[in-house]
């Protein structure tokens, strides 16, 4: 019974991670109708600019991860302006292209710039878990932090999206673009904004998943990047709820699945749970059905 | 005074000549509307105007100023708001919402006072204001989408087939509506299909047929000509 709490703790911590990148997928999905492929490396990105920050000058993990932030929030409007935003009239697939083209142009910088050597991701937190049960349950301040801070992006976001005008605007972006023109909202801007956020997330992201696993390479984010691309199809892309919950569920299978039935096999056995959602629901759990526009 | 002068824009789509050379204007306190056939341009010209679409060559004038290059958000910042043919209201947002992004251009102190009076002209609004729009009938949902556009207090206001998919009931409603909003002293570019309920509210009238003006006179002129008689009134 405590070894499966410690798998549930586990996997709702790895969860959350996928969660926060699953918010970026999910939130520039729905304004800007496309995937961005670029988002898994842009959490890589920001896990180095917090690793410099912290161990080459000597900065506090919180002004690392602040900075982290503010990098990738410029990076992700940057990516958007010189790349997806001439693309905006264009074909889907010009547009999927150009996100993978820019996925391999941010992991080939990383590489040049920061060599393919591995660093090794500093300890933020104490390695000393907290032991319940007579040390038979073990909850580590890294999962406790990393749920806490989904829980707190999670309801941000739910404030922003429901209660600001900034927000509301975004909403009605996705909806309708023309028609929120129309009212005087600025689409760019909005875009812009969308993806500041999704960036921003990624960043925090980064960091919490680089805790947990500490090997920093410029491809640290690709398979974190999929995975979250994953949970956000699962949850229903677009949907900010849904986004949580295909991070959660997705992390919860995958330490389930390496737990009981087999280590190789978990990733293939979380892609397998997809397909299975999909054929079932191919919007992914909280999906709405697309409208056909008039 | 002219508060809306369009001259000789031509619009395309690609290499799709939609809008040849059409010309008409639009003056302060005028209900001016633009009829014609399904596909004769008028969602087009309307779209011009607003700042989604750029003509290629020709310009449109709002109150004295040239409009080229403006971006449809500033457009409506300037006092041109449009309701665009089918409504488009946001589906997934309450009523109340809706209506706040009406209002996107307006500072946050003029939310509550434009509700109101939104809610004054349209009470049933006022019943569903924490509804989901989608859940709203047709001719409530093109009242929302009325009150949206009044929100932003627009000096022009554009409606594009507001009489659409109504049934003849709240087709006099809507075109009730539209009377009071000019009484009240909206400036208004209606474009119409219902050319006898356009003609019927309308200071003037300007017939376009496929991308081009073909007629043009004062509403009770129109409804009296034999060619608009025979096109658009059914004998
Ligand atoms: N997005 C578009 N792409 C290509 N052609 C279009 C588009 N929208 C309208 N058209 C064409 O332009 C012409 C005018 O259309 P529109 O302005 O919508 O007419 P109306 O509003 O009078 O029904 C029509 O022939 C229509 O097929
Ligand atoms: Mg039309």
């Amino acid at each position: 019974m405590l070894v499966f709490l410690n798998h549930l703790i586990n996997g709702v911590s790895l969860g959350s991670v996928y969660a926060i990148i699953a918010l970026g997928y999910t939130m520039v999905y729905g304004i800007a109708k496309m995937l961005n492929f670029a988002h898994g490396d842009v959490i890589m990105v920001g896990a180095y600019v917090c690793f410099f920050a912290v161990s080459s000058y000597n900065l506090p993990p919180l002004v690392g991860v602040a900075l982290a932030a503010a990098v990738c929030t410029a990076l992700g409007i940057l990516i958007e302006r010189l790349a997806y935003k001439p693309l905006r009239q264009a074909s889907s697939l010009a547009v999927l292209i150009t996100a993978i083209g820019v996925s391999y142009l941010l992991q080939n910088g990383a590489q040049i710039l920061w060599s393919s050597n591995i660093k090794m991701f500093p300890a933020f937190f104490s390695s000393q878990p907290i032991a319940l049960f007579g040390g038979e349950l073990k909850i580590t301040i890294a999962a406790i932090v990393t749920v806490l801070a989904c829980v707190v992006i999670m309801a941000a976001l739910v404030w922003f999206t429901g209660r600001t005008k900034m927000g509301k605007a975004m909403r009605a972006c996705s909806e309708d673009k023309a028609a929120a023109q129309l009212m005087g909202i600025n689409v760019n801007a909005t875009i812009s904004m969308t993806f500041a956020i999704g960036s921003a997330l990624a960043a925090i992201a980064g960091v919490l998943f680089c805790s947990a696993y500490p090997i920093l390479t410029p491809t640290t984010g690709a398979m974190p990047g999929i995975k979250a691309f994953t949970a956000a199809v699962f949850g229903g892309i677009g949907s900010i709820p849904g986004a949580l919950l295909g991070g959660v569920l997705l992390g919860m299978i995958e330490i389930f699945a390496s737990a009981y039935i087999s280590t190789q096999l978990s990733n293939a056995i979380v892609f397998a749970v997809l397909i299975v959602v999909l054929l079932v629901r191919p919007t992914g759990l909280l999906g709405k059905q697309v409208r056909e526009k008039v | 005074m002219a508060m809306l002068e369009v001259e000789n824009i031509h619009v395309y789509y690609g290499s799709i000549h939609a809008v040849k050379g059409v010309s008409f204007q639009v003056n302060e306190g005028e209900i001016v509307t633009l009829i014609g056939a399904n596909g004769a341009g008028k969602s087009t010209v309307l779209n011009t105007v607003s700042g989604l679409l750029h003509p290629r060559t020709g310009s449109v004038r709002f109150m004295d100023q040239d409009l080229k290059g403006v971006a449809p958000h500033k457009v409506v910042e300037r006092g041109l708001a449009q309701v665009p043919e089918g409504r488009r209201i946001f589906l997934q947002m309450t009523v109340e919402e809706n209506l706040e992004m009406g209002a996107y251009t307006q500072p946050g102190s003029a939310v509550a006072p434009g509700m109101e009076d939104v809610y004054k002209r349209f009470p049933r609004l006022e019943e569903r204001r924490r509804q989901v729009a989608g859940t709203l009938s047709g001719g409530e949902q093109q009242m929302l989408a009325m009150g949206r556009a009044l929100m932003s207090r627009p000096k022009l206001l554009m409606l594009d087939e507001p009489s659409m998919g109504l049934a003849p009931l709240l087709v006099e409603q809507i075109f009730d509506i539209i009377r009071e909003l000019h009484a009240a002293g909206t400036t208004i570019l209606l474009v119409e299909q219902n050319a006898q309920a356009a003609l019927s509210v309308a200071d003037r009238a300007y017939v376009l047929e496929t991308g081009r003006i073909s007629l043009s006179g004062t509403g009770a002129e129109l409804m009296a000509s034999d060619q608009v008689r025979r096109a658009y009134l059914g004998g």
